[in-house]
């Protein structure tokens, strides 16, 4: 590779040939406060982004998001801390001289120009002579499937087709790392699934690094090879999928992350463990020491199974969502946040997986029981998960 | 699902539009064929009892934000489409739900770009369009409305005395921030250079762009979005004693049709240097002081263009002494009206009425160079009349142009993928 696309869609820079030059990301303590904000609107955030990795950073809207990503452009600037790609600090770079692309969140096809053009045009900005821009649009295409349309028009395409062109515009620029703020936004649901996918298993095979913003959690989910959870511009966890579901770091991961979410209620701790609606759940003694009183505690729905004995949390049932095999149960408990006086806390909804080929009745009261091992544990004040 | 309407003018027969119909099939008898940019969505024109709508299908929590933020930019009063409302709750019956529609007001006389390129152009009609989307960006950017998108697409033109006015058209992408970093307005600049590359080379690709450089032409955004930019923020610096110089940097702001609302001027320690930076400026210098003099609402170019013809009335009919407010009425009835009335009502939807001046007013000078000595303004609007407007477009809601659309939205496709 002689040139290298630099910057968001800036110029060609000569970088070193090969392909050997390692694209992690480091963002090291890196800081943005908004001049006249009174907090910082992305605080301290640590993460090493692996060479090849796909990374995305999910949180509600304004937790910070595309701040990171735009500090990672060279697009706003870093108060503190320090941004690296590679061993480089580039945190006073410009973007140009990053080797980033940030992909349009939005973008046209243009209906007279041709499938190849609609891919290439934007190198010519950045002065990349014909040939080479013939060539990476060809790799572009093929890897693409798009190799037989480059010289037709964007009308002859499907609409799955055009969305290929749009990723092919990103690819042919060929940087070290992608960059995408909420690409899939404003595409319907259909089409969001299938794009997703597509993504996912093209980044894969280009292996560029590539970061990755949405609010959708199931999105970052499905897509990230790690997730990284952002919540008022602190950095709240950075897992596999995997790993963030099954062990949520604090209260707030536990809640954003899973669909339908996890059930979380304030309970008491009692001798072996916590109390939910009279039935004692175990937790491992060692890591209640600092619990104090009351934790929270969180079951996911699919965790949950029908007591026939009447032990365990009364919920009232007020929605049954058949899925077939499964249904979902949507209800509400009452809280008891204190076992020894029944003080009550009120009704908080509740929901729960059951087997879907006897669901309980509409308006029936069941009892529900955690499954062995699969409850979490927050410290009730700081939120922060107690144990493993 | 029940259909449900948010709008700021309440009327039970907006539900009368066929609503349980995807946008794309909608009867040709409510649809208003006009022109529009490259778009994602469907985009159709409905004519809607005196009004022409622009309704577009999207999705519903997206329209409903693109609708708050027009509200929000016509409250900051930048050039842009009026929202009219939002429907959502659309059910095609069996075929299931459909998408919302954002509705917003046709924007009269305005010109997509590929309308403006399909007509016979003067060489420097891409150099114009930029002067105008880099001032309409730079607004934008003063009142802290960081675009996401901008295009050629998602503005529309409307003519300025010779010149054109931008407006936004298309808000889907926007964030309203108190003030942008240097960050969010160098972003919103590489969009802009992408994307009017790409449209100017699309434009070539068809045909209609001729002696026009689309690499140039983009790159020229960036240049004079900086001067406008730094002439409306920076700080000046100068010796106490060059006073004037504050009036000057006043003056020119008007010049490029600002206000100055607020000036922080203040002195190093010695006393000996001044400085200057222009706090809170405001555009439509001149359409606010014609507005105020005459009730005319025209645009910035075609306000100046008025005012230094009811300066010459002034000076001409000699009444410098005069109450302001008393001759520029007497110029209205005597002057502006007789011209703009005499066009007769079957040309009347080819140009608005200031532009209609404007142009006799450059008739005028043309036929006076030509004829050497001054041509009286009534020979020059009849001549006007029988020669020129005739031979012009309709610009009221413009037809006939092609009009694309690229939908990347998955929808039952015949064709294989
Ligand atoms: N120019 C600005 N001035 C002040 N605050 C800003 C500016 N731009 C963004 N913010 C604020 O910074 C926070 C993070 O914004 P952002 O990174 O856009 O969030 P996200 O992408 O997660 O929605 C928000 O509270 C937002 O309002
Ligand atoms: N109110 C309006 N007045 C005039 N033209 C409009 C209006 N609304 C939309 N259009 C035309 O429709 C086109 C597409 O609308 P836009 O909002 O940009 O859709 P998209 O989000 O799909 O890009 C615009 O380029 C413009 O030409
Ligand atoms: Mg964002
Ligand atoms: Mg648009």
């Amino acid at each position: 590779m002689a040139a290298l696309y630099n910057g968001s869609s800036g110029t060609f820079l000569p970088v070193k040939e090969g392909d050997d030059a390692m694209a992690t990301v480091t963002f090291d303590n890196a800081t943005r406060v908004y001049p006249g904000a009174s907090k910082p609107s992305v605080d301290q955030l640590n993460i090493e982004i692996e060479d090849g990795e796909f990374l995305v950073l999910v949180g509600p809207s304004g937790c910070g998001k595309s701040t990171s990503l735009r500090m990672l452009a060279g697009l706003e600037e870093v108060n503190s801390g320090r941004i690296l790609i590679g061993d480089r600090d580039v945190t006073n770079l410009s973007p140009k001289d990053r080797d980033v692309a940030m992909v349009f969140q939005n973008y046209a096809l243009y209906p007279h120009m041709t499938v190849a053009d609609n891919m290439g045009f934007a190198l010519k900005i950045a002065g990349v002579d014909k040939p080479e821009i013939r060539k990476r649009v060809e790799e572009a295409a093929k890897i693409l499937d798009l190799s037989p349309f480059l010289d037709r028009k964007p009308k002859a395409l499907s609409g799955g087709q055009r969305q290929r062109v749009a990723m092919g515009r990103a690819i042919v620029r060929s940087p070290q790392v992608f960059l995408m703020d909420e690409p899939l936004s404003n595409l319907d649901a259909k089409l969001r699934v299938q794009t997703r996918t597509q993504i996912a298993s093209l980044q894969r095979r280009l292996g560029v690094t590539t970061v990755y913003v949405t609010h959708d959690q199931i999105e970052a989910m499905t897509m990230g090879d790690r997730v990284a959870v952002l919540k008022d511009g602190i950095l709240q966890q950075c897992d596999s999928p995997r790993r963030m579901y099954d062990h949520p770091a604090n209260v707030f991961v536990a809640g954003f992350i899973g669909s339908p979410a996890m059930n979380l209620m304030e309970a008491p701790v009692t001798d072996g463990g916590v109390n939910l609606g009279g039935h004692t759940v175990p937790v491992e003694r060692d890591a209640m020491k600092e619990a104090g009183k009351q934790v929270t505690l969180g079951v996911r729905p699919e965790d949950l199974e029908v007591a026939e004995d009447g032990q365990g949390l009364a919920v009232t049932v007020e929605v049954v969502e058949e899925l077939g095999a499964d249904a979902y149960i949507y209800g509400s408990t009452e809280q008891k946040l204190l076992a020894a006086t029944g003080e009550n806390a009120g009704e908080v909804p509740f929901i729960a997986r059951v087997d879907g080929r006897r669901p309980p009745k509409k308006g029936a009261l069941i009892h529900l029981t955690p499954k062995a091992g699969h409850v979490h544990v927050f410290n009730a004040e700081s939120g922060l998960r107690i144990g493993d | 699902m029940t259909l449900e309407i948010t709008t700021a003018r309440p009327d039970p027969a907006l539900l009368d539009l066929p609503w349980s119909t995807p946008l794309e099939d909608w009867p040709e008898n409510v649809l208003a064929a006009l022109p529009r940019g490259i778009s994602r969505h469907v985009v159709r024109f409905v004519r809607w009892r005196s009004l022409v709508l622009a309704v577009k299908e999207i999705k519903a929590d997206i329209a409903d934000r693109e609708y708050e933020m027009l509200r929000s930019l016509r409250r900051l009063e930048v050039p842009s489409v009026e929202p009219f409302g939002v429907v959502r709750g659309r059910s095609a019956g069996e075929d299931g739900p459909l998408d919302a529609a954002l509705i917003t007001q046709h924007l009269q006389f305005s010109l997509p770009y590929r309308a403006l390129f399909s007509q016979a152009l003067r060489p420097d009609t891409a150099v114009r369009l930029m002067d105008a989307l880099a001032l309409l960006l730079v607004r934008l950017h003063i009142e802290g409305f960081w675009w996401g998108d901008v295009s050629l697409s998602n503005t529309l033109f409307r003519r300025d005395a010779g010149a054109f006015a931008a407006y936004l058209v298309d808000a889907e992408t926007g964030e309203l921030h108190e003030r942008l970093t240097d960050g969010q307005r160098a972003h919103d600049l590489d969009i802009a250079q992408v994307n009017i590359a790409g449209e100017l080379m699309d434009l070539q690709a068809g045909g209609h762009l001729e002696g026009v450089d689309p690499l140039e032409v983009a790159a020229s955004i960036i240049e004079r979005y900086h001067l406008l930019w730094d002439e409306l923020t920076a700080t000046e610096r100068f010796e106490a004693g060059d006073r004037w110089r504050v009036d000057e940097r006043i003056r020119r702001l008007n010049d490029l049709g600002f206000d100055v609302d607020e000036l922080s001027i203040s002195t190093d320690l010695g006393g000996t240097e001044l400085q200057i930076q222009p706090k809170v400026v405001d555009a439509g210098h001149h359409s606010r002081r014609l507005l105020q003099l005459t009730g005319l609402d025209v645009e910035e170019n075609q306000a100046r263009r008025l005012l230094n013809d009811l300066d010459s009335y002034v000076a001409t009919t000699d009444q410098q002494a005069a109450d302001e407010e008393i001759v520029a009425h007497e110029w209205l009835v005597k002057v502006y009206q007789p011209v703009t009335r005499a066009v007769p009502r079957g040309m009347a939807s080819r140009l608005e009425p200031a532009e209609v001046f404007h142009e006799v007013l450059e008739h005028r000078w043309y036929l006076s160079e030509r004829a050497g000595r001054d041509i009286p303004i009534e020979a020059a609007l009849s001549d006007y009349l029988r020669t020129v407007l005739p031979a012009k477009p309709e610009e009221q809601d413009v037809v006939g142009v092609d009009t694309i659309e690229m939908p990347v939205i998955a929808r039952p496709d015949s064709r294989a993928d």
